[in-house]
């Protein structure tokens, strides 16, 4: 499935990543999509919007051979519908409740049009991200009742959990039909992180918008300030220095690297190494120190900006960096090595949670998980902007598609960050770090697409007829990977949820938005 | 087994001595009296409560478990329920649809308790504020002991946080 397989009037979008832009005709949709999905294409995101004026649209980006794909249908003002896709790409399921709970678009004919992200604190009738909509008006809770899929049989009893979780985590309902130990279903609900994000962006300059893109999700603020820059860079049509992008890719794989560290202590005191944990998270720590010290900010939250970044890095940097990523390379293959050995580990993470690559394939796991379930996507290696097209990323992947392979993953992809930070830093450009935007282009259309430690992150930037943020549209690997977190516990025991959610590490904060 | 002890051996202890409690964090009067917090003093249950936060204040209070802050150290650990815990640690803007969860979470948690608001948005509502999904700071749904700023704030500074709460400091009342 190439670009030009599409209606010819797709053209390129500006900026870094490669997008072609285009209207569709919404009866071409599913055709269209089944295209893509047997040419081995995936869904990336799907959103809505609505115009300054009476115009209704849905948006669908796809993955292809080039790059993304973004189809942007009209729809009719009385009664906005669009033609459900879930049936082609399962992920679109939850995308398409959240355009109906916030804009009132309804995918016709889909099988499960329950409520989504709203839990009757606004009316049914009323959309936040509708134009009409007054952001800062609360509604009196209506009753909250969420009818979840019974499972029926002798035997059988259910087990909720959450929204408040035992560890230190983010909220979320999980809901376990289970036989004895067994899961024999999960259904989750989410959106209680709900922030009103989006709705928040539409009121707010380009800065302001910098600022709320690095706290949509607290763990990936570098990949959604980068995505955001990128997109907000591509409408004003400003290119930022060589050397603001080579620290921004710095800050990226540091990321990377800060959330696998803790991810690996995690998992391995999940399965009753408390050592992994006190080791891992010594590591992380030191690496958010230099941060800290280098950067002025622990997690590197407003580190990137439209138009650049706000640091620099000096010698002195550099070589604290080279010193710990030194330590690192010493540290990591012992702890590794320790991990495989452990019988007790390794007995655990073996098999549990599988999802095998033809499941993965079917229902479109994205990112990490992706990749430790033979997905081979990693825009780093498929679609590299710079700096990343002159590194050559080796992407890390696996077929176990078990906690094993997901923590494998994780290995490899913290061994090629330490390497790209090594050439980064030597390779690195002389020069400025930033450049004044331009003025934002009216009625314009900018994405930016980043991979983040989690999986790809994309941000849509849609502007008014007054070049200012008229629609913003964030969006997290997490919405592609929780539904098959449901069917990677399907025949595994209660206890090992815990693990298998961990290994997945989603997040809710930046999928309730 | 030979390997993983002697990376324990080769890591070392890394440990710091814990900050000093800061009263200036304390937002509400003194509420539990002094011979309680006596016996709270060494052995404080925590309860985490996320009722909207961006995940940013909830890995700074992983980070209070790691070597270098060790803050079961001091006898302070995480529960997994609001029944055994003596202080809630509550972070984010409150959403809405939190609003009713972190009630009951409250009222779970046996008297007598305290309550530490994390970060900007537990303090005021930060970047998010009130609006129709917000009900802003953590005040504006349960009584907050100890108000701790930060986007998010670093471990040194909740561990200042939670030893206010606890601390026999004069009240502010």
């Amino acid at each position: 499935m190439k670009i030009e397989d599409f209606q010819p009037e797709f053209a390129a979008l500006p900026g870094a990543a490669p997008v072609w832009h285009g209207a569709l005709d919404p009866g071409r949709l599913r055709p269209l999509c089944q295209d893509v999905r047997s040419a081995g294409g995936r869904l990336v995101a799907l959103w809505g919007s609505q115009g300054g004026g009476p115009s209704f649209a849905l948006h669908v980006a796809v993955a292809v051979q080039q790059g993304l794909a973004v189809a942007s249908l009209p729809l009719e003002r009385e009664a906005p519908a669009f033609p459900d896709i879930s049936d082609i790409f399962p992920a679109a399921g939850r995308m398409q409740r959240a355009v109906a709970d916030l804009l009132g678009f309804q995918a016709a004919h889909a099988a499960d049009r329950r409520p989504w992200l709203r839990h009757g604190h606004w009316p049914a009738d009323r959309f936040p991200l509708s134009k009409e909509f007054d952001g800062t008006r609360a509604f009196p809770p209506e009753g909250d009742t969420y009818p979840f899929v019974a499972v029926e049989g002798e035997g059988v009893h259910e087990i909720p959990v959450g929204p408040v979780h035992a560890g230190t985590i983010e909220p979320g309902h999980f809901r376990f039909s289970v036989v004895g130990e067994k899961v024999l279903r999960l259904e989750q609900r989410l959106g209680y992180t709900h922030k009103g994000i989006e709705k928040l962006f539409e009121a707010m300059t380009v800065e302001q918008g910098a600022r709320l893109a690095g706290r949509i999700s607290g763990d990936s603020t570098v990949a959604y300030a980068w995505a955001y820059a990128m997109a907000a860079e591509g409408v004003s049509g400003s290119t930022p220095p060589p050397r603001a992008l080579w620290l921004r890719a710095l800050f990226l794989e540091r990321e990377r690297i800060m959330n696998h560290l803790g991810d690996l202590g995690a998992l391995g005191n999940d399965a009753g190494l408390a050592f992994a944990l006190a080791q891992f998270s010594r590591l992380k720590e030191d690496v958010l120190r230099t941060n800290q010290a280098l950067f002025g900010h622990r997690y590197l939250m407003d580190a990137i900006v439209p138009g650049g970044v706000a640091h620099d890095v000096d010698f002195r940097g550099f070589s604290r960096i080279i010193e710990e990523i030194t330590e690192l390379e010493r540290e990591v293959p012992r702890l590794k090595r320790i991990f495989e050995d452990h019988a007790g580990l390794q007995d655990r993470f073996l098999t549990t949670g599988r999802v095998k690559p033809d499941l993965a394939a079917r229902l479109g796991l994205a990112g990490l998980a992706g990749r430790a379930s033979g997905q081979s996507w990693d825009l780093r290696a498929q679609f590299p902007c710079a700096p990343y097209d002159g590194l050559e990323v080796r992407m890390a992947t696996h077929r176990g598609g078990d906690v094993a392979a997901r923590v494998t993953v994780r290995f490899e992809e913290l061994t090629e960050s330490m390497r790209l930070c090594r050439i980064l830093l030597r390779k690195m450009p002389e020069g400025e770090t930033s450049t004044p935007l331009n003025p934002m282009q009216p009625a314009g259309l900018g994405i930016g697409w980043v991979e983040g430690w989690r999986g790809e992150v994309l941000l849509a930037l849609h502007t008014g007829e007054d070049g200012a943020l008229r629609r913003v549209h964030p969006h997290d690997p997490s919405w592609h990977n929780w539904p098959v977190l449901e069917h990677a516990v399907i025949g595994n025991i209660v206890p090992d949820f815990p693990l298998i959610n961990k290994s997945f590490n989603l997040s809710y904060s930046g999928h309730d938005l | 087994m030979y390997k993983l002890i002697r990376q324990i051996l080769s890591s070392g202890i890394k440990s710091e001595a814990p900050p000093a409690p800061d009263p200036g964090m304390r937002v509400a009067p003194q509420r539990l009296q002094q011979d309680i917090l006596k016996h709270f003093g060494r052995a404080l249950a925590i309860r985490h409560v996320d009722a909207g936060s961006c995940n940013g204040c909830e890995l700074e209070i992983h980070a209070l478990s790691n070597p270098y802050y060790n803050l079961e150290g001091l006898g302070i650990h995480f529960v997994a329920s609001p029944r055994h815990a003596d202080l809630l640690l509550v972070t984010g803007p409150v959403a809405r649809h939190m609003e009713t969860a972190l009630k009951r979470t409250y009222q779970a948690t046996p008297d007598p308790k305290l309550v530490v608001a994390l970060g900007d948005c537990g303090c005021d509502g930060g970047i998010f504020g009130e609006s129709y999904a917000c009900l802003g700071p953590v005040h504006h749904v349960i009584p907050v002991d100890v108000a701790v700023p930060g986007c998010p704030p670093s471990p040194t500074a909740i561990m200042q946080g939670i030893l206010a709460a606890l601390s026999a400091g004069p009240s502010s009342a």
